[in-house]
């Protein structure tokens, strides 16, 4: 398989401008140039490319969504937050191939009739960050952006903006509420950015792996594209295997590909001859697969799907057997109450207070009276919310409970962790 | 137009109506935190989530607008469900503190849990504890566990005062309300954060503590603290006067107070209160019963009205009372000179919202009924003055060396100081009666407390004291003055008031 996003990573000085030109770098903003923009949008419609970002939302169909007789500016943000635990895909494209992302980002801003691209950074992304930049600069320099891109008459200046620490920027529109110097709080929709985003203008927000699929979308075509993948799921992903393999790593794969295969083969199955328990296949947010339900499972957003889950950013969480489920919640619930920006009811005190019950729980002064609790607590949590982090954690509460429910009762029964 | 129905009740609204607004409409009260009306829509609390046919999730009200054909639940049992669970979760870390809490018995947070809930807590956890006592600024004390996070302070410091001082520090169920480094809760408005804030999170440093709200009554009035004229419920218990509360009027203050005329409620409680008639005999001051009061009056205003009379009206009166002050001076004497006079305050505030330079409630009134300011005061023997006049007046009163100067005084203050006579007269908040705002807009004050002493309106000692000197008034309430004076009943008033 041709590698669409990966390609060059394992070249020496691969961020540099130099090595990205020899790699055919930049070469489609010639073809890009020569489209009209709506034949961008189209061309990034048929390839079937989805937000690579947790949502999957089809990617040409958002571009369309700019309204074109609107007189104001219209901004293009990419999401460079990464933060979801499990996913460390988009910092690698930072490192790597900056200029992959900048080339996408130019092709996006001319389909939207975008001027402005902001780049919003995970604040903890220092390498990351230096590294985009120097790209930026090398890429203005060359040519490629800043007034008249390649004389084409296309204007298009990229800024880069770090975040402060915070995950739910990563949230397309607190990370809005950010990068206007606000607090990072979720906004109510409607409206949405498309019509009222940065500045009140027509924004689009694309993950930084959306953006870096452009340039090859743009230069081979859609059909190219979709030769990968599946029918409803076409092209490439990156899936960042994280726990118990032997090779933990980024591994970029067609969507469809067998999670079975990617933890025994591509990294080199389990560690220590330890067998598998359980994996959480789309990043912390989505709901745990068992061993045996990962192991008929495909990666694309279909097949998960149909196995109540979903591919979210890609990152496969690897649990072996002597990973304590009870544990394993707790540390996501610590996660998302430390997380939740604390604006909405729901969210503020049910990530907080299932918490306060796992630790307990953990700790071995449950009951089972507690599961249930917890269960109606992640009932009450989702969907009722300004943005999903509420979602986020009451799907790993039911699916943690449903799936493993004679551990959490071991708990209960021996007043300690089983496994301790 | 889109029609819709709540509750199986069918309505049809102006496009872009909010659900939340077509309900209440109908009479249909959706519980809600953050969503004001004045104020912009944040959407967290998630208390007025809804059911909608066709639509998958629950919505909140407070950001749906209407559409053709919707058809909106508030009462099905999902709905029910929702509402329950979000008071569920806001109570899970409430302290529940309501029989020390100032905002007990007009508390959202309360009356929601009795109407959409009451049952036991499932939360057997440490609670979050926070600050209990902050001082936000100098009028509003903040206890921060109480705080439910609906951001309504927040907006109302951004949008209408424009003064940007608050802000949430820390995320998730440790978020605390806090000004700006080195700012405070500082502003001409602050106080309608509490009037706004739902619990009792922010509560007035004046008057936190100092009554249990079930026990005030309360009375339709207007602020006196400057010529905006405010609309407010003046409450008070015992006739004592604890607060001021911002009553609605579109066309006047929407439903907002500036702090300062919010306080001015005090001169009401003062110590300096005039409760009977006094008389100036040899320098001291002799306490005078009331009909002997009209008595010597009488007799001294037969003997020298006729000679020159000076009324003197200030801006601070009814106009009631300022028109039956002129047709006594009339009906003394026809050639009455008529002057004004204003309360003066050293560097007055003012902006372009609500609060005006004028510091006086009725400066249209005074000057549509006739009395005009007058750089200096015609030589008179006799000198009726109707209220406060301001530091130079009182100079010029002075200097005439007049033989009769007779108070018609709320208040001991230096006005009344220098009268041979002084008669105690109600506030607006004893009496009936109305004020012209700054653009002759009249708007109704009702009397709320009892006089008391020998005060009376000034229209009432004016009356019996004309019956005394031989003239027949006639007029026998404060609503027959205002439809001669101005050809309005009260009831033209409205809720907006009338301008003239
Ligand atoms: C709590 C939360 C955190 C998120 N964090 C990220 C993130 O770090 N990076 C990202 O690309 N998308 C993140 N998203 C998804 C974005 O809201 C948005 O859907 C995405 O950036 C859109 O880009 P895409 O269509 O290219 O996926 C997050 C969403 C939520 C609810
Ligand atoms: S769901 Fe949670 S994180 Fe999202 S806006 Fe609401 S409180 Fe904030
Ligand atoms: S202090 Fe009151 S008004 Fe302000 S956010 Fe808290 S509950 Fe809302
Ligand atoms: S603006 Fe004037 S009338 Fe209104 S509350 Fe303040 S002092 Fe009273
Ligand atoms: S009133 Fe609608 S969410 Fe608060």
């Amino acid at each position: 398989m041709e590698k669409i996003l990966t390609q060059n990573w394992s070249l020496k000085d691969s961020h540099t401008l130099a090595v990205y030109e020899s790699t055919g770098g930049y070469q489609s903003l010639s073809k890009l140039f020569t489209m009209k923009p709506e034949e961008v949008t189209e061309e990034v419609k048929k390839s079937g490319l989805r937000g690579r970002g947790g949502a999957g939302f089809p990617t040409g169909m958002k571009w369309s969504f700019i309204p074109k007789d609107d007189s104001k500016p219209k901004y293009l943000c990419i999401n460079a937050d990464e933060s979801e635990p499990g996913t460390f895909k988009d910092r690698y494209i930072l490192e790597l191939n900056p200029h992959q992302l900048i080339e996408g980002a130019i092709g996006c801003a001319y389909a939207i009739g975008a001027k402005t691209v902001y780049c919003y950074i995970r604040g903890e992304f220092m390498f990351p960050y230096d590294r985009l930049q120097q790209a930026v600069d090398e890429a203005y320099a060359g040519g490629y952006l800043g007034k008249n891109i390649k004389g084409s008459g296309v204007d298009v200046d990229f800024y880069l903006h770090k975040g402060a620490g915070a995950y739910i920027c990563g949230e397309e529109t607190a990370l809005l509420e950010s990068l206007e110097g606000k607090r990072g709080y979720p906004r109510i929709k409607p409206p949405f950015p498309a019509v009222m985003g940065l500045f009140g203008c027509p924004t689009v927000i694309n993950n930084v792996e959306t953006i870096a699929a452009v340039p090859y979308i743009v230069n081979k075509g859609s059909a190219a594209y979709r030769q990968y993948g599946t029918e409803k799921s076409p092209g490439t992903k990156l899936f960042c295997v994280s726990g118990h393999v032997k090779k933990p790593g980024n591994y970029e794969v067609p969507l469809g590909y067998p999670l079975k295969k990617l933890i025994e083969e591509d990294c080199g199955g389990m560690r220590n001859g330890k067998a598998l328990k359980a994996v959480i296949p789309g990043g912390s947010s989505v709901p745990v697969l068992t061993a045996a339900e990962a192991m008929e499972v495909n990666l694309d957003y279909e097949a998960l799907a149909a196995k109540g889950t979903m591919l979210g950013s890609g990152g496969v969480i690897v649990m072996d057997e002597s990973v304590c489920m009870v544990k394993s919640l707790l540390n996501l619930a610590h996660f998302y109450a430390h997380e939740s920006c604390g604006q909405c009811s729901p969210c503020r005190e049910g990530t907080g207070w299932s918490y306060k019950i796992l630790k307990r729980f953990h700790d071995g002064e449950g009951s089972v009276k507690d599961l249930d609790l917890l269960l109606e607590i992640a009932d009450n949590m989702a969907g009722k919310t300004v943005c999903v982090l509420s979602d986020a954690l009451a799907m790993p509460i039911v699916s943690h409970i449903n799936k493993f429910r004679a551990e959490f009762e071991e708990h209960v029964k021996l007043g300690k962790c089983p496994l301790e | 137009m889109p029609t819709l129905k709540i509750d199986g009740k069918e309505i049809t609204v102006e496009p872009g109506t909010l659900v939340i607004e077509a309900a209440c409409r109908l009479g249909v009260s959706i519980p809600h935190f953050c969503y004001h009306r004045k104020l912009s829509i944040a959407g967290n609390c998630r208390m007025c989530l809804v059911e909608v046919e066709k639509m998958p999730k629950p919505q909140i009200s407070c950001n749906l607008p209407c559409t053709e054909g919707m058809v909106v639940h508030t009462q099905s049992e999902n709905a029910k469900k929702w509402r329950k669970n979000v008071l569920e979760f806001i109570l899970v870390n409430h302290p529940i503190d309501c029989p020390v809490c100032d905002q007990a018995g007009e508390c959202k947070l309360h009356d929601y849990y009795l109407s959409e809930s009451v049952k036991g807590s499932r939360f057997e956890e440490e609670k979050v504890h926070k600050l209990k006592k902050y001082e936000l600024g100098p009028e509003v004390m903040l206890d921060d566990e109480r705080c439910i996070m609906c951001s309504r302070c927040i907006r109302f410091c951004n949008e209408i005062s424009k003064t940007n001082e608050l802000g949430f520090i820390q995320r998730g169920n440790h978020v605390e309300l806090r000004p700006f480094p080195g700012r405070k809760l500082d502003n001409a408005y602050s106080v309608n954060t509490v009037d706004i804030c739902p619990v009792g999170a922010l509560t007035s440093r004046d008057f936190r503590f100092k009554q249990r709200v079930w026990f005030l009554q309360s009375a339709d009035s207007i602020c006196t603290g400057c010529s905006t004229g405010c609309n407010i419920k003046l409450q008070h218990n015992k006739g004592i006067v604890y607060r001021y509360l911002p009553r609605q009027n579109e066309a006047v203050n929407q439903v907002w107070l500036c702090d300062k005329g919010r306080l001015s409620y005090k001169e009401i409680n003062d110590e300096n209160r005039l409760l009977l008639p006094e008389k100036k005999s040899e320098g001291t001051w002799q306490i005078m019963g009331p009909e002997g009061t009209l008595l010597e009056l009488s007799q001294v205003l037969k003997e020298k009205a006729a000679d020159s009379l000076l009324a003197i009206a200030s801006a601070q009166s009814s106009n009631e009372n300022i028109f039956a002050f002129k047709k006594f001076a009339r009906a003394l004497n026809a050639k009455a000179v008529l002057a004004s006079s204003r309360r003066e305050v050293k560097d007055p505030d003012s902006d372009d919202f609500l609060i005006k330079a004028d510091k006086n409630p009725n400066s249209f009134g005074v000057e549509k009924l006739g009395f005009k300011k007058k750089a200096s005061f015609s030589k008179a023997k006799v000198v009726l003055v109707l209220g406060e006049m301001n530091e130079a007046d009182q100079k010029k009163l002075t200097d005439l060396n007049a033989e009769l100067i007779i108070v018609f005084s709320s208040h001991k203050n230096s006005c009344s100081e220098l009268a041979h006579w002084k008669i105690p007269v109600t506030l607006f908040a004893e009496e009936e009666g109305s004020f012209c705002n700054f653009e002759g807009r009249v708007q109704k004050f009702n009397a709320a407390l009892k006089a008391k002493g020998q005060m009376k309106p000034a229209w009432v000692w004016l009356k019996d004291l004309a019956k005394k000197v031989g003239v027949e008034m006639k007029f026998s309430s404060a609503e027959e003055l205002l439809k001669e004076g101005f050809k309005l009943d009260y009831k033209d008033l409205g809720v907006e008031g009338k301008v003239v």
